[in-house]
């Protein structure tokens, strides 16, 4: 687990939902293959509705055209983040397209399991809402033992909540790993 | 202190004796369910991590149902299919329901039940988050991710932390115009799309227990709307007796203790519902059917794990015979055995198939997923372009049926056949 996560933001609303983030027809790509997986990264929150595509102002494409992987490395999320269909494809289609953190003031269950248990990126929960607080664009660092994020393009520290019961998963990486120290698997 | 159902259910799988909300357990897998989508990003994972020749933790417990993506022609999504039968042939599972065959069922969550795989007091998981439906049969069942499940495929446990329970009492059988969605339409514009989130709901009382088990099934199945981790309804002889009619298999169910502790008791009347539509985009963006009436309309939608089941049909035939729709309407079976029911059941001598023909309704040719959750972009009933439509699904985020400039509208099979027939949303009371 790296202590410091740094990036630009790609801000969203409230309730996106696993349709939002990779959107159903694409979900027939193969995972396994490593060139047909990028296809994912492509294709990573292009169910957005425009205008609500990196707030403030909407319509900033989260990845370029022609290309898998985004600028964007830190996602500002609103409420019940990740709702909808179980698709672990969409923790993994932002894994693929580069995505490091997510900070949003909460998730839907199964997207929340599927990013610790698949150990795609870390789902902090943030103490207020950040939308508003912060631009996509901004440059963002995560300081994970200490549990804050800095906005640095404006200067200003906020408090994320702890992690939790997730934790040691998280720190095991992934729930394979996990269910390994609990002694279920052979290593 | 007592346990609710769920509880109980958790404990039982855990080898406790008690468990409280809030503990992280691990728990023995009944049924792990995976389908086409998730089917092939689950066996790669579990073959990466267990090693090319691992076999499955008990192949009795692995079924496979292939659903989502079957009528088109996208390669992929055939590729996907392949992908399935290699595994199950390698595995030499036996309950896989393949394309092509007779043994071809449809929507899993619909197929689970009428193949016997839904037992009272059993652990559920499936690689869908409508994996929920089979609460209606007293079990523990939610959906994962394919991680969660290529773990369960190999060691057949899962760590679960157990949910507090929310209780949903209703009072009172159901007027003739109301459906069970209209039921959990309501409730999810009280509590709202995270008003449940990592909570079981239970759903009680002698309205929920007149229901028959098609209509317990749609309750539980749109609990993930609300976030909830799972929907259970207690079991009695409505249960037994569907379950009994499958399985052979033995089970164990579970009743709350009388002393068990909930999050939280709401108590609704069920004659003070109305026939509840939920607006776009979102599932708890309630209004009522009457207040939409006028809302013009391009198409109409029956169909999915939600509302496309006999019962569904049933009720929509019921408003449609004798007249025509006016909105663009679809007809798509769950499942093969419903496709069966359409053509064998009859209303005052007419099959429904006859009934939604005259009406000038498309039926599809298969059952499956199909447009519930857009598909390929051939796939039968897409909304392809900003088109209006009312459906009986169960999700009507932005793009969720296709284009992300439609609007979707969602309902009960009366409210949506009611509105087929005239252009707009309309009030089932109308024809009822
Ligand atoms: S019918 Fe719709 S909601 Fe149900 S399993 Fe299929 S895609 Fe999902």
């Amino acid at each position: 687990m790296q202590d410091i996560i740094q990036g630009k933001a790609y801000v969203l609303g409230d309730n996106i939902d696993t349709d939002q983030i990779i959107p159903a027809k694409h979900l027939v790509y193969s995972l396994s293959d490593p060139e047909e997986r990028k296809l994912y990264g492509k294709y990573a929150m292009s169910g957005v509705p425009d205008a609500a595509a990196g707030l403030p102002q909407g319509n900033v494409r989260f990845v370029p055209e022609n290309d898998h992987r985004s600028p964007f490395q830190i996602i500002i999320g609103g409420k019940n983040f990740g709702c909808g269909s179980s698709r672990e494809h969409a923790p993994e289609a932002m894994q693929i397209a580069g995505i490091q953190a997510v900070a949003a003031e909460s998730y839907a269950r199964i997207f929340y399991r599927n990013s610790v248990d698949g150990g795609f990126f870390i789902p902090f929960e943030t103490t207020q809402r950040l939308i508003g607080e912060v631009k996509t664009g901004d440059d963002l660092e995560i300081n994970v033992p200490k549990g804050t994020l800095t906005n640095r393009t404006s200067g200003k520290t906020y408090s994320l909540r702890p992690l939790g019961d997730v934790l040691e998963i998280i720190k095991a990486g992934g729930v394979f790993a996990y269910a390994r120290q609990a002694g279920f698997l052979k290593s | 202190m007592g346990m609710t159902m769920t509880e109980k259910v958790l404990a039982r799988h855990a080898g406790r004796t008690r468990v409280a909300p809030g503990d992280n357990i691990w728990v023995d897998v009944d049924i792990l369910m995976t389908h086409d989508v998730c089917g092939p990003g689950t066996i790669g994972i579990f073959r990466k991590q267990f090693g090319p020749t691992a076999r499955v933790w008990d192949r009795e417990k692995v079924v496979i149902i292939p659903d989502h993506y079957i009528f088109t022609n996208d390669q992929h999504a055939h590729r996907n299919i392949d992908v399935l039968r290699t595994f199950v042939k390698e595995q030499d599972l036996p309950y896989y329901y393949d394309v092509g065959t007779d043994k071809y069922k449809g929507v899993c969550h619909i197929a689970l039940p009428e193949e016997g795989h839904t037992r009272p007091g059993e652990v559920l998981f499936g690689t869908d988050s409508h994996t929920c439906t089979a609460g209606a049969f007293g079990e523990f069942a939610t959906g994962i991710g394919n991680t969660d499940a290529a773990l369960i495929m190999g060691i057949g446990k899962l760590w679960v932390k157990v949910p507090e329970t929310m209780r949903f009492e209703f009072e009172g059988p159901l007027p003739p115009y109301l459906m069970a969605k209209d039921l959990i339409l309501h409730i999810i514009g009280d509590i709202g799309m995270d008003g449940a989130t990592y909570r079981a709901m239970e759903f009680a009382g002698d309205g929920v227990m007149s229901l028959s088990i098609e209509e317990r099934m749609t309750l539980c199945n749109m609990v993930i709307e609300a976030g909830g981790k799972n929907g259970i309804i207690p079991t009695d002889a409505v249960t037994e007796a569907f379950v009994k009619s499958k399985t052979a298999k033995p089970y164990q169910p579970v009743a709350d203790d009388r002393d068990a502790r909930f999050h939280s008791v709401r108590r609704y009347k069920t004659a003070d519902i109305q026939p509840t539509v939920a607006k776009p985009h979102s599932p708890d963006n309630r209004g009522t059917a009457r207040e939409c009436t006028g809302t013009r309309l391009d198409r109409a939608y029956i169909g999915s794990c939600t509302g496309g089941k006999l019962n569904d049909f049933i009720a929509a035939a019921k408003i449609l015979k004798g007249h025509q729709v006016k909105a663009d309407t679809y007809i798509v079976p769950a499942t093969t055995e419903v496709a069966k029911g359409l053509a064998t059941t009859r209303l005052d001598g007419q099959t429904l198939i006859e009934i939604f023909q005259q009406a000038g309704a498309k039926i599809s040719q298969g059952a499956s997923c199909a447009a519930c959750l857009g598909g390929p972009s051939d796939t039968f009933g897409r909304l392809n372009k900003s088109e209006v439509c009312i459906s009986t699904t169960n999700r009507n985020f932005p793009g969720r049926m296709g284009s992300k400039t439609a609007q979707v509208y969602l309902a009960s099979p009366y409210t949506v056949a009611a509105s087929a027939i005239r252009g707009e949303i309309t009030d089932p009371r109308e024809f009822l």
